[in-house]
């Protein structure tokens, strides 16, 4: 077991865990944050997506004992205050199906567009193809992008 | 229909949205809502204005929490703003709620326009009442009772006192379709703004207080046991608190969170009994469907008679490979064992069978079982099974503690229900100038309802007659089922067989119109020129509904204009959960492996309930068909199926997407599937593209293996 503190929203967090689990578990048990979605557990679709200092990781392969001491957003404190751009895009494109990838998509876009103001199709392809959606709503999350871009709701 | 208690209501509100309460809702025998007016067990108008509306299906993406209630509210004339949810957890108020078979449409149609059309002529006689006029001069309009005469008007809410004294009429008028004010339009989902947020809940989020989780070790070899375990190391990780057999073929470990049981079952130490099945491999599989492929099959269609008919012969084989569902969101359960009840939160299609499963396994009366309907995180039929829920009841049976069982990924792909592997025999008589006179299709395939135990009346599967129809009206056609065995086991994966029989079906098709020297698309006009009505089973298909649909998609997907060098089409069409649909598929061919740049689909599937929400099945069934039909394939090795994760089994990502048009033939006919029937086109389809390309025709799924 370890102590480890990390900053969650915004918020100081202790957690007292065995240092090699996933930060996924941590978020989702010890804080109960279950906004972040276990799909995989191996990096391979997403689903897990949070910030650690502003990039993009995926949760489930990152051992919390790596985030000490670092900044981690998940999707309840990308919008805690207003709806995100990207959350707003999403309702106006109507995204969801069944929904349960779409945190991860949406922290993949938003750390996309901390640093690529206005992506083209082939930079949204590229920060989004880790995302898997079973239900195929990929080219409503590509229009979404686009909407929160300013470069209007189509390619 | 018959007025409801309502002190049968009583509901258990849990996740709130901004503006939309989503309850999980029983009926129960305490409570009493005395105030509000509940004419059904689908509605409830409450004396502070609230129209609370019950779904009844599961909510697993495709739509139902919207596009239920819109029905409703559609004969209601209300105002959709005020609509509030509630979803509706095991019940015997609502007849089979089981959400599959692209049915929660049109199985509640009639009911939930019933339902709202009775409150509707109950409040306007309220209303009448209460102003002493006639009924005939009072008029229901977006949650008012108006009475134009006098500038009148009284809200669903004051009036739902009243109105909860009245008889519920039997014989009530529904609107006619042009006059829908909901029904038609693209109203937003009320699922969406929790789904954006984080704030959905779905089954693995659940959460109660004391509340462990459980992973399960299970044996990987099909139908083996539990001979020995130990769980000496298991104890040693920090949060285990149980570990122990549950059932005949798995061990169950129990911490205080998914990490710690993970890491107890890593370090789990268990022999298996590897039973009946250890030799069993995909070879051996594919073997026993080519020997039972000379046993003579039940007639599942039959006109004419394809044996008499002459002209030129011409034959071919298609298979398919065993197809894993792989829905986003891996198995779970969460179940709260309490002596003399259970109670269940269970992201499943199947409340009822939940239900009764673990009744039976616990040894409680089905009635002291609940169930509770969570969010599904993607079932496309995984979730008509019901093992992730009496796994959940043994556990917290055993611990006496309410517990979630986590599937992990490994766990949902390897331990998953199959769609059967299947071949299919097809043989055509030409004439002269390369159109069938005569087309026998017959599948060989090993029956999931019948591999379960269910009913297979005269032996044919139960799904077959919603899946595996005509298409086009020949002379002579029979179609014939040859029912197989496998110790595999078999689900209900999304389309079922409609997936299997249009594959070999639209192939073999378009080899015919390749042997005749014909355009396919013309040529499957031509067969399907003639107005016709197919009866198969309790579904007529319309020969002129497939023909508009293909003439359609041939105007949308520009047939007849030229396409850039490198760039080749092919079409396909099926008609499955009384739908029909047809498909052009646009491709090129980079390093031998087709890359799709567009799909135009286009559906008659009745009057469309919400354009966006039809848009997004089409969209996503298309997407989901197409990693099927390019990689998806599990095998078997040593009585074990080989794929674990989306790396062996991978599907569509963003870069394989195409841009996918969909268009719906206008139509007021009763609405019919959107959920599966999109799937089915999509690899004969893709598949006859990549011969016009290449003159390499595909006949085994899937192209990428």
């Amino acid at each position: 077991m370890a102590n480890i503190t990390l900053r969650v929203n915004g918020s100081e967090k202790k957690v007292s865990v065995p240092p090699e689990t996933p930060l996924l578990w941590v978020l989702r048990d010890s804080l109960e944050l279950t906004g972040t979605k276990y799909g995989c557990g191996a990096g391979l679709c997403g689903a897990c997506t949070v910030h650690v200092d502003g990039s993009a990781i995926r949760s489930c392969s990152t051992p919390v004992s790596q985030v000490a001491g670092k900044s981690v957003t998940t999707i309840e404190g990308l919008g805690a205050n207003r709806l995100h751009v990207l959350q707003q895009a999403w309702i106006a494109e109507e995204v969801p199906q069944c929904g349960y990838c779409q945190t991860g998509q949406i922290m993949s876009a938003a750390a996309l567009l901390a640093k690529t103001p206005k992506p083209t199709d082939e930079q949204i392809t590229q920060a989004m193809n880790g995302n898997l959606c079973r239900c195929g709503t990929y080219e409503r999350i590509r229009k979404a992008i686009h909407r929160a871009a300013g470069n209007g709701g189509s390619r | 229909m018959s007025p409801l208690s309502r002190r049968e209501f009583v509901t258990a509100g849990v996740a709130a949205g901004a503006g939309l309460v989503i309850g999980f809702y029983l009926p129960h025998k305490t409570g009493s809502r005395e105030e509000s007016f509940s004419p059904n067990a689908y509605l409830r108008i409450t004396p502070d204005n609230k129209i609370i509306i019950v779904v009844a299906r599961s909510e697993m993406g495709q739509g139902v929490r919207t596009a239920l209630p819109m029905i409703l509210a559609e004969e209601l004339e209300a105002d959709w703003k005020q609509i509030e949810i509630e979803q509706a957890g095991a019940s015997t108020l609502f007849g089979d709620q089981t959400t599959g078979g692209s049915a929660s449409v049109r199985t509640t149609w009639d009911p939930m326009r019933k339902a709202g059309a009775a409150a509707r002529e109950m409040l306007i006689t309220a209303a009448a009442l209460t102003w002493n006029v006639p009924r005939s001069s009072c008029a229901a309009e977006n949650s008012r009772i108006k009475h134009a005469a006098t500038n009148r008007s009284l809200s669903y809410g004051e009036l739902a006192g009243k109105a909860a004294t009245l008889p519920v009429p039997t014989d009530v008028p529904f609107k006619q379709s042009k006059d829908y004010k909901i029904v038609g339009q693209r109203v937003p989902r009320l699922d969406t703004l929790d789904k954006v947020k984080g704030t959905a809940v779905f089954g693995l989020d659940y959460r109660m207080p004391g509340m462990k989780f459980a992973v399960l070790s299970r044996c990987p070899t099909i139908a083996g046991k539990v001979s020995s375990f130990d769980d000496k190391e298991s104890k040693k990780i920090s949060g285990v608190s149980y570990v122990g057999k549950i059932g005949d073929s798995a061990v169950a470990v129990v911490a205080d969170s998914v990490w710690g049981a993970m890491e107890g079952r890593r370090v789990l130490n268990v022999t298996w009994d590897d039973g009946p099945n250890k030799d069993l491999n995909t070879a051996a599989v594919t073997a026993s469907l080519k020997q039972a492929a000379s046993k003579k099959g039940v007639s599942l269609y039959a006109a004419g008679e394809p044996a008499k008919a002459s002209g030129r012969h011409i034959s071919a084989e298609y298979e398919l490979p065993f197809m894993a569902h792989a829905p986003m969101e891996p198995g779970n359960c969460t179940a709260h064992y309490q002596g003399s009840k259970c109670e269940l939160w269970a992201p499943t299609q199947v409340p009822q069978d939940c239900r009764d499963s673990v009744a039976t396994a616990i040894g409680l009366d089905p009635e002291q079982v609940r169930v509770h309907v969570t969010l599904i995180g993607g079932g496309f039929g995984r979730r008509l099974e019901h093992d992730y829920a009496v796994e959940a009841a043994l556990v917290s049976k055993a611990i006496n503690a309410p517990v979630k069982v986590v599937w992990t990924r490994e766990d949902d792909m390897r331990f998953s229900t199959y769609r059967p592997a299947s071949l299919h025999q097809l043989n055509a008589t030409v004439d002269g100038s390369g159109f069938p006179v005569a087309l026998t299709h017959r599948i060989i395939s090993p029956s999931i309802s019948g591999q379960k135990g269910q009913p297979v009346p005269n032996g044919v599967d139960p799904d077959l007659p919603d899946e595996a129809g005509p298409v086009y009206g020949l002379p002579n056609y029979s179609i014939e089922y040859v029912l197989t065995e496998t110790p595999v086991p078999l689900g209900w994966m999304r389309s079922v067989y409609a997936l299997q029989a249009a594959f070999a079906l639209e192939g073999f098709i378009d080899e015919l119109a390749v042997g005749a020297g014909k355009d396919p698309l013309q040529f499957r006009l031509h067969l399907l020129a003639k107005d016709q009505d197919l009866q198969y089973f309790t579904t007529t298909w319309h020969t002129a509904r497939m023909r508009a649909a293909l003439q359609l998609a041939a105007e949308k997907s520009g047939w007849n204009s030229p396409l850039p060098a490198g760039h080749y089409r092919g079409v396909a069409c099926f008609g499955c959960f009384a739908s029909y649909m047809a498909e052009v598929v646009e491709i090129t061919m980079e390093n031998d492996q087709p890359r799709v740049h567009r799909v135009v689909a286009v559906v008659d599937c009745g009057q469309v309930v919400n354009p966006s929400i039809l848009e997004q099945q089409i969209q996503g069934g298309i997407v989901y068909a197409l990693g099927n039909a390019l990689r998806a394939k599990i095998t078997i090795e040593k009585g074990r199926v080989v794929q674990g994760n989306f790396d062996d089994y991978a599907p569509l990502r963003m870069e394989e997407t195409p841009i996918v048009e969909v268009y719906a033939v206008p139509s007021s006919e009763a609405p019919s599937g959107i959920g599966e029937p999109s799937v089915p086109p999509v690899a004969p389809a893709l598949c006859n593209a990549i011969y016009a390309a290449t003159k390499k025709r595909i006949r085994a799924l899937p192209i990428l293996s």
